[in-house]
């Protein structure tokens, strides 16, 4: 520091402050580090106690994940040496693979609803935070009051009436359903983000490209979107990883060839409930993403999620 | 900001000039823009609601469609409220609230307090701690299930470390004493990094010039603390508190992946009955009941804590 400032925080404290942070940081990571590791060991070494830390890696847990198993007699197994690395993993335990598991398709339900969704609930977003950032709306506020008040309501208290409306729609179960409702239930937060952006946004700009000759829709695309890019992109970070994660209407309106992965995870688990290497590598594939992109994207994400609760 | 061609030209124009330029005349852009969105909230959260309403006096149940409905009136929500077991669950969720959100804010304030000194690295070290709420709840209460086993869980085998007690001498989620504040400490663990974010940015609001005219005053380090950080960070305090607080009211996948609601119904918080009378027992008439009073419950709570939060504001 070249100048002396009453506000600076000395060396000493700031070591400390900084001790304890990382402390913190470290223990919170516990109990993230343990499940990615329990991926990587055996059934056994996962239950043994005292709890191992240092044990053989094994890839078991992740090739359980994927694959469906069948115990065989002694004589098939014999007449069938074992092609491939993953069932000769299988093998140690007389059993073959009889077929993928759903985890893939799983996995594929959330990345299509989670996508899908995100992109409409920016899309839609986008133009009605502009109107009611641009135009004179009557009864706006309470409009925007009335979008935002959607989010208080307990999903299962929405799920029941959903639930009744998807059986007659025919959209239980589905992709579009799916996409929809998460749609709706981003929208709100969507428009209250964005339209904080584009507020930020001069009118000069538009009006001077409505001068030029352009009609509304030329400046809105041509001159507000790129302005707004960096907002848009971390309201659609936030939709993707709330798609992402939800469960109760996911566990409540999907069963088969919708549902996502957070109500198919707890259930790899099985019946002897003891497959926790496989519950691990399923947590890990599942909450990888979401950790890299937040590390990735750090200094839009923490803007948002503090910009999002202090305006207003 | 740098004054530019353009923002120069526009400020010479007047403003009824952009109103009269070629296109759909703005009042219909207005409306189209707005439109889907008011069209898919009404869809999908206006026209339930009030369906969820009119089921609320009828005694439907979704499983038998044949059976004749009845209005039934104002019984459901009678029997809601002279019920003692659903005060049981709503006492569960009060002391979930209570101590989530005073742990939360203990800590949240206190680590972003700590991470305020700016010391080297403070950023990448906020994104690690925040890390855990960006998870999905439902695979989080999964893990820690896991983790709370009694006799190979990693929890118990460091509760046992530190204090010297036997690991399998305890369960987290099995003891009734327990199973409620195993259910704290996960939503603890997760949430801490929401509060802590948003008081970040409280005490990064607050002016160095305030704190300069303090220490000319001579004031101790300590009276900055109550005089100026702890009113100026109070707002964005609350609007964290409220936030929580309308979440871990809904509260339902953390709680339903770790213990279930139970043992017996220790844990078993208001959203977890519901889901419950709704999709297991197929009250369904009952069980709209039921969302539409606790509905009302969060909104009046909300609304009366905004205004609180507002007289905060003003001062």
């Amino acid at each position: 520091m070249s100048s002396f400032s009453v506000t600076e925080p000395s060396k000493r404290s700031k070591w400390f402050a900084g001790s304890l942070v990382i402390l913190y940081a470290v223990i919170t990571m516990i109990p993230l580090a343990w499940i990615m590791l329990t991926g990587f060991k055996s059934p056994a070494d996962a239950i043994s106690y005292p709890p191992k830390v240092l044990f053989e890696p094994t890839l078991e847990g992740y090739v359980n994940l994927f694959t469906t198993r069948t115990r065989q007699t002694d004589e098939f197994l014999a007449a069938n040496p074992p092609e491939t690395w993953y069932e000769d993993i299988v093998r140690q335990y007389d059993m073959v693979i009889a077929g993928p598991s759903k985890f893939g398709e799983r996995f594929l339900n959330s990345v299509i609803i989670g996508f899908g969704s995100t992109f409409l609930s920016i899309f839609l977003g986008t133009l009605a935070a502009y109107a009611f950032s641009r135009f004179r709306i009557p009864l706006a506020d309470d409009l925007l009051f009335f979008i935002l008040s959607t989010r208080m309501m307990p999903p299962i208290a929405v799920a029941i009436p959903i639930f009744l409306m998807y059986r007659q729609l025919g959209l239980s179960d589905t992709h579009l359903g799916m996409i929809l409702l998460y749609t709706a239930v981003n929208i709100s937060l969507a428009v209250w983000l964005l339209k904080g952006f584009i507020d930020e946004i001069p009118r000069e700009y538009e009006e001077a490209a409505l001068i030029d000759g352009y009609t509304r829709f030329q400046a809105f695309y041509k001159v507000v979107l790129p302005q707004a890019a960096t907002g848009i992109a971390s309201t659609a970070i936030f939709c993707l990883i709330f798609a992402w994660n939800e469960y109760a209407f996911a566990v409540l309106l999907t069963s088969g060839t919708a549902q996502t992965a957070p109500p198919f995870i707890p259930t790899i688990i099985g019946v002897g409930g003891l497959d926790w290497p496989a519950v691990a590598a399923g947590a890990t594939i599942f909450l990888l993403p979401v950790m890299i992109f937040t590390v990735a994207l750090r200094k839009h994400l923490l803007r948002g999620i503090t910009f999002g609760a202090v305006r207003k | 900001m740098s004054e530019t061609p353009v923002s120069r030209a526009a400020r010479a124009t007047p403003p009824t000039v952009a109103r009269k330029i070629k296109g759909l005349s703005d009042r219909a852009i207005a409306w189209i823009f707005v439109a889907p969105t008011i069209f898919l909230l009404l869809a999908i959260n206006i026209f339930p609601l009030i369906w969820t309403i009119r089921l609320s006096f009828t005694n439907f149940r979704a499983n038998r469609l044949n059976r004749e409905v009845e209005w039934v009136g104002l019984r459901n929500y009678e029997r809601i409220l002279t019920d003692t077991d659903i005060w049981l669950n709503m006492q569960a969720t009060a002391h979930f609230l209570f101590w989530t959100i005073f742990f939360q804010v203990l800590i949240g304030f206190t680590l972003a307090w700590l991470i305020n000194k700016k010391f080297k690295g403070n950023d990448l070290w906020t994104t690690i701690i925040v890390l855990p709420m960006m998870l999905s709840p439902a695979v989080v209460g999964n893990f820690w299930k896991f983790l709370y086993q009694p006799q190979i869980g990693l929890f118990n085998y460091i509760i046992a470390f530190f204090t010297g007690k036997d690991p399998s001498s305890f369960e987290m989620l099995g003891s009734v004493d327990l199973a409620p504040w195993s259910i704290v400490i996960v939503d603890t663990w997760m949430w801490t990094p929401f509060v802590m974010l948003i008081c970040l940015a409280g005490l990064r609001s607050i002016p160095d010039y305030i704190y300069e005219a303090a220490e000319i005053d001579r004031a101790s380090k300590l009276r900055q603390f109550f005089t100026i950080t702890i009113p100026m960070v109070l707002p964005f305090l609350m609007l964290a508190v409220l936030f929580r607080g309308i979440e871990n009211f809904k509260m339902f996948d953390l709680v339903v992946q770790l213990t279930g609601g139970g043992p017996g119904s220790t844990t078993e918080l208001t959203s977890i009955n519901l889901k419950r009378e709704a999709f297991e027992k197929w009250r369904t008439g009952y069980a709209s009941a039921y969302a539409i009073i606790l509905f009302v419950t969060v909104f009046g709570l909300a609304s009366i804590y905004v205004k609180a939060l507002n007289k905060v504001k003003e001062r």
